[in-house]
């Protein structure tokens, strides 16, 4: 098996003397954080993966599914797929929330690794330079969900489909099934998270959120082509985003399906 | 052309006299700090942009352009004699320019006035509002000035108006903010944050803004060198050894009058970066950098005094 070191030489990142790109991404902490993802996605979670034929192997891209509870697992191992079986790999830039870069430590790992703040400005400028980017409309909502609610979607923003419709690039719907397996939360403290500058801490059986090795899934859907401008009424937004909504339902219980399979 | 710089003594605006002179113009500079190099060719006023003896200078010297440097832009809590600089200068400056026929203003603002924040995009555009004022008001009285500066685009549509917003400047000089950030051998930064710091070489800077007057066009830019590195590697690349210590140590060791280089108030500009995307201005003047950020931290580095 080829090391992280090498498919790292072939992401299409230009790395200056000092060993960053511009946009300050390093390429000696993305070797520590991708090392560490596989071990995660290959031994710990052993994602499943199916339908990485409709991500590109090139040019601007937006990765949307959901999350499945507990915390971002989802998002980690959606990089880790990208990283470990695309061909060639490509770097995943996922829109983090805004407490990770007000914290320390996670602030200059978030920076480092390209995994930025999800503002409008960034998108844009990542999409125009033809970088693939990781999007959850449901938001901090949706990594909050509950055990019995992790197969479930909560409400989508419309701010990636204007995104979208602007920058003209396709949408690949994903479905990610086992990350509230893997952190059953029985409630969210959000009076301890304030005390850590997080939104919550997602409490579980055993009290720390710390993940069980469930088996995870995850299914790409189709590339999803919308046009227009952005500039569109909330109605019509609404309308594509139910459509995106509705094909990550279908990848959910696909993604399901293949976790029970591999389960027998 | 005959251009005035007002500001014109401190050790970047000295470069901006130099590159102009070598471009052919006629320079004059105003200063209320005096002339510290031999004045050969140079047309010296001593007066204060404030006063109307600035404005008689620019009566007798009558020049097209106006290089706006004198400005206080060190990372500290406005006082009085900032803000009186600041604004009640650059409103003065202004009026005289306008009273007084000049066609053109260059103001040389910095980058900083978009403050630093946790949710500063990767590289700030000119159309941005300044952020995190709530927060940090070092440089409040700059910002305004700035924000003055800009306006007179439509204010004054007869005189044409040039806003730069130049990143981190460093060089043989080692003035300017981040020279006295990096004046001693061991430069604190704060725990767990390590912020891309954006630095263009003295030598590019006063080229850049050399480059804007022959331009002459109006508009506000933003004037960005290399790519950012984090501001650990600045400090390493510079020949200086980094400290990180936890915010509240670093508060701490401040107020005992440790670390002479820290920048007042907040540590906002040690914990989250503030990059700008210089594309307008190398689309309007054609500028391009000729150092690289390594090139210049060793060349600061090998100018600096052996440190003990």
């Amino acid at each position: 098996m080829e090391n992280t070191a090498s498919r790292i030489d072939r992401l299409a990142l230009t790395f200056g003397a000092q060993g960053f790109d511009p946009y300050g991404v390093s390429k000696k902490h993305l070797e520590m954080f991708l090392g560490a993802l596989s071990l995660f996605y290959k031994s710990y979670f052993r994602v499943r993966t199916r339908g990485l034929e409709n991500v590109p192997a090139s040019g601007r891209a937006m990765l949307v599914g959901n999350h499945s509870g507990g915390y971002a697992i989802d998002g980690a191992m959606v990089i880790s797929a990208c990283f470990l079986e695309l061909e060639p790999p490509r770097l995943v830039h996922a829109m983090a929330d805004k407490f990770l870069s007000r914290l320390p430590l996670s602030s200059v790992w978030t920076a480092r690794c390209g995994q930025f703040t999800g503002l409008r400005e960034n998108a844009v400028r990542l999409l125009k330079d033809e970088r693939m980017l990781l999007v959850f409309p449901e938001g901090v909502a949706g990594v909050s969900k509950l055990y019995n609610e992790r197969n479930t979607l909560v409400n989508f923003g419309h701010g990636f489909m204007r995104l979208a419709l602007q920058t003209k690039t396709p949408i690949i719907p994903f479905g990610f099934a086992g990350g509230g397996d893997a952190v059953p939360t029985i409630y969210n403290a959000r009076g301890l998270g304030k005390l850590f500058g997080v939104p919550y801490l997602p409490l579980t059986p055993w009290g720390l959120p710390l993940p069980l090795p469930a088996q995870c899934a995850l299914v790409f859907g189709r590339a999803l082509d919308f046009q227009g401008s952005g500039h569109e009424d909330d109605g019509e937004v609404s309308a594509n985003v139910a459509l995106v909504k509705g094909a990550i339902a279908q990848l959910i219980l696909d993604a399901n399906a293949v976790r029970s399979e591999s389960a027998q | 052309m005959k251009v005035l710089v007002a500001g014109g003594s401190g050790a970047l605006a000295r470069r901006v006299v130099e590159k102009l002179q070598r471009g052919r113009h006629e320079v004059a500079v105003v200063d209320r700090r005096p002339w510290p190099a031999d004045a050969s060719g140079i047309a010296f006023f001593e007066a204060d942009i404030r006063k109307l003896a600035a404005a008689d200078v620019i009566r007798r010297f009558h020049p097209d352009c106006v290089v706006h440097m004198a400005t206080v832009n060190a990372i500290r809590a406005p006082n009085e004699d900032s803000s009186r600089t600041n604004l009640a200068g650059t409103r003065a400056l202004y009026q005289f320019s306008a009273e007084h026929g000049v066609k053109h203003v260059v103001f040389v603002s910095r980058h900083t006035i978009y403050g630093a924040s946790a949710d500063a995009p990767l590289f700030h555009m000119e159309d941005e509002p300044p952020s995190g004022l709530e927060r940090d008001a070092a440089l409040a009285d700059l910002t305004a000035a700035d924000l003055y500066a800009s306006q007179m685009l439509w204010r004054e549509p007869k005189l044409k108006t040039t806003v730069l917003r130049v990143v981190y400047f460093l060089g043989e000089s080692r003035t300017g903010t981040l020279a006295r950030y990096l004046s001693d051998r061991v430069v604190p930064r704060v725990l767990g944050f390590d912020p891309a710091y954006q630095v263009i070489d003295e030598d590019d800077a006063a080229a850049a803004i050399a480059l804007a007057v022959d331009a002459a066009a109006p508009g506000i830019f933003n004037v960005a060198g290399p790519a950012p590195l984090p501001l650990s590697v600045v400090i390493r690349e510079s020949g200086r050894e980094g400290l990180a210590l936890p915010e509240l140590a670093l508060r701490f060791m401040r107020r005992r009058g440790s670390f002479s280089g820290l920048p007042q108030g907040g540590f906002t500009h040690l914990k989250y970066p503030i990059a700008v995307d210089g594309s307008a201005f190398r689309a309007a003047t054609g500028f391009q950098f000729q150092r690289t950020l390594e090139d210049c931290l060793s060349r600061f580095r090998t100018a600096s005094p052996k440190l003990l």
